[in-house]
């Protein structure tokens, strides 16, 4: 296989052995990459990567609520034809004037090979998978408007994310790879942190490492604080100048991290913290 | 190529199908794992597992496969956790057993050796002294020496009204993927639709429309939400114990809500709901959610669905600790009447057959908690269940 088309990382993404053939088979077979996981795992950051290191142009696509899955390929503008009709503006012969490109389009007419990013797809409506089978499959829609079919020049990696909120369509599953992210154990975190903050204090990573893992073990909390959430505390706790001794004296005296505010993002998450540090002072 | 490992992974319930089979073999032809087994086993994954949850079943099928292992049999006996087991042994053996055992090779040994007869035993079992059965004098096993009468690896109960039952039931998780038979309760839950207009305004409003047109003397678009079912529900289950002989049924009942609501939130009990519920029935031991967090987290409008046979002793229901499982702090009927407070919609589904209700106590007390909105699980019960949530 072609050196060039391998994803290994990148100098600001560790990738797991197992993500990496996962992207790879996805690249090769020209198939939709599924991935799921925990949230701030780095899902989105991943399709971004794979355009870095591969060289490829990114698309982006973030689904809503209200995303149909036609605004992905193309829109007709019928009420701003209506409008110049009553103008009597000499565009409104051609319909193609009206016809408004939507990701997918742009993703088809590349070209080089794109990356489109499909972004949180079970936000969309239940339907919303199964109604770009056939264009995510073959590669290529129909116009109706203008009676012209699009097809891929070149087929874009396709990235897709997805929260887990929704149940996704079986038929929709079986044409893609799946790959599911877990979260990174302490050797990978750690490796993520050093790729993130190369000169950062050793020592203070593996205090702050051995915090955030402990009030990822406290059980029933609402989010628990993920690898975005230790990146930005880390960073914080840099900003304020706080060293590993601090935090080491502030952790057997506390419990509740300082700084907290960053990997917290509930309050009822802080009070139960709260509520157990108290309690284990009370048991000294 | 790899025939035997797609049935066998067929077999053990991981949805594959021909297409993905297909895919891997591609995958295989345009050499992306040539090598070395890891590559394989991380394409094979990518490949045929599209769910999370299968991830496990296939890594035991791959394991079968490719190394030649026997499958250990899934039994819920080799999931007895190692504390109890030390506590209980700690209590049955004399001190001079235990010194024994510390020349065998202490606990360590023991639990191996213990994990080991698990592993061996291929049939069932009663008497004798080495196997774990029921009623020997082996050290391990239920009904042997064990004067409190605590069970382990029992998977019904001899009697439906034990006190305090330790069973490490390892009940799966209700598949909801039973479809079968399901079609009389869909149509009963159908009831429980409630077309309500919300979400964003993307559906043309003909008669708004025409209205704002006319009055305005210029084409005047207007949009309403779209229609879709509004109907929030949360489900709580009773797993195990005197349930076991109507898990199936609520099996059903499940799989066929899923497909019904916009929001379905569901979560287990056992036979009366405490502080804490679980979503995850493998995982009840560890990922419990606070019952206060159910009821803080899901805004009064939800329609609440119980479904358990009320069944047990009635001190479950009205003195704090009766819980079979745990101390509970506060009564059964101290979470009910929590529960019942904030959503005025609630129904008890309970599928003992109506004409027996009057000869288990505990049912007529839940059923006066629930004022009298307990119903049996028939089709018609049903009907009646949903008419009174939609009102």
């Amino acid at each position: 296989m072609n050196k060039e088309t391998r994803f290994e990382g990148t100098s600001t993404f560790i990738a797991t052995e197992d993500l990496m053939v996962a992207v790879n088979a996805a690249v090769a077979l020209e198939r939709p990459l599924l991935i799921k996981g925990e949230p701030g795992t780095g899902k989105t950051v991943l399709a971004q990567e794979i355009a870095a290191s591969l060289g490829r142009p990114l698309i982006p696509w973030h689904i809503k609520s209200t995303t149909k899955a036609q605004q992905g390929l193309y829109e007709y503008d019928a009420v701003a034809r209506l409008r110049d009709s009553q103008l009597g503006d000499a565009k409104v012969n051609d319909i193609a004037n009206y016809i408004v490109r939507g990701k997918l389009w742009d993703a088809f007419e590349m070209d080089t090979r794109p990356v489109l990013l499909i972004d949180e797809i079970d936000k969309a409506d239940i339907e919303f998978p199964n109604d770009l089978l056939q264009e995510l499959d073959r590669m290529e829609f129909f116009v109706y408007e203008t009676q012209q079919t699009i097809k891929a020049t070149n087929r874009p990696i396709v990235v897709i994310t997805s929260n887990n909120e929704k149940e996704l369509p079986d038929a929709f599953l079986r044409r893609c790879f799946f790959h599911y992210i877990q979260f990174p154990d302490e050797g990978t975190m750690r490796a993520i942190v050093d790729v993130h903050y190369p000169g950062i204090q050793k020592q203070l990573v593996s205090e702050a490492l051995n915090m955030f893992f402990a009030v990822r073990d406290v059980p029933g909390l609402k989010k628990k604080p993920s690898t975005s959430e230790l990146l930005d505390w880390l960073k914080l706790l840099v900003a304020e100048d706080i060293s590993a001794e601090d935090l080491r004296s502030n952790n057997s005296k506390t419990m509740v991290p300082p700084l907290y505010g960053a990997l917290l993002k509930t309050e009822q998450d802080v009070h139960m913290l709260e509520r157990l540090a108290f309690m284990s002072r009370q048991q000294r | 190529m790899f025939e035997r490992f797609f049935l066998e992974l067929r077999s053990a319930g991981v949805p594959a199908s021909l297409r993905e089979y297909l895919t891997l073999l591609e995958a295989m032809e345009s050499g992306l794992a040539d090598y070395k087994v890891e590559d394989f086993y991380y394409l094979s994954r990518s490949c045929l597992v599209k769910d999370e949850r299968h991830i496990d079943r296939f890594d035991q099928v791959f394991g079968t496969v490719f190394k030649g292992l026997e499958t250990v049999n899934d039994d819920s006996q080799t999931e007895i956790p190692e504390e109890w087991l030390r506590s209980l042994a700690a209590r049955m053996f004399t001190e001079e057993e235990k010194r024994e055992i510390e020349a065998l090779g202490g606990w360590e040994k023991l639990m191996e050796t213990l994990k080991e007869r698990l592993e061996e035993q291929k049939k069932r079992h009663q008497g004798g002294s080495k196997w774990i059965g029921t009623g020997g004098t082996s050290p391990f096993g239920a009904d042997g020496y064990n004067p409190e009468g605590i069970r382990i690896g029992q998977k019904e109960s001899r009697h439906q009204r034990a006190v305090k039952v330790w069973d490490k039931r390892e009940f799966k998780n209700f598949d909801d993927k039973v479809e079968l038979g399901t079609r009389n309760i869909k149509v009963a839950l159908r009831r429980l639709r409630k077309f309500a207009r919300e979400g964003a305004a993307d559906e043309l409003d003909l008669d708004g429309t025409i209205r704002a047109t006319a009055e305005r003397g210029y084409l005047d678009v207007k949009l309403v939400a779209e229609r879709h079912n509004a109907a929030k529900v949360l489900l709580f289950l009773d797993a195990g114990g005197s349930m076991d002989m109507y898990v199936r049924m609520v099996e059903e009942l499940f799989s066929a809500c899923r497909t019904e609501f916009k929001h379905l939130e569901y979560f287990y009990f056992h036979n009366c709901p405490y502080d804490h519920v679980w979503r995850d029935n493998k995982r009840r031991h560890d990922e419990r959610t606070s019952l206060w967090d159910v009821l803080h987290t899901y805004p009064s409008d939800y329609k609440v669905v119980f479904v358990g046979d009320a069944s047990m002793s009635p001190y479950e229901i009205v003195y704090p600790g009766g819980a079979v499982e745990y101390w509970n702090e506060e009564a059964g009927v101290t979470w009910m009447e929590r529960v019942l407070n904030v959503y005025a919609h609630a129904v008890w589904l309970n599928p003992v057959e109506q004409n027996w209700w009057g000869h288990t106590q505990s049912i007529g007390m839940i059923n006066q908690i629930m004022s009298e909105r307990m119903f049996p699980f028939t089709l018609e019960g049903l009907d009646e269940a949903m008419r009174e949530l939609s009102r």
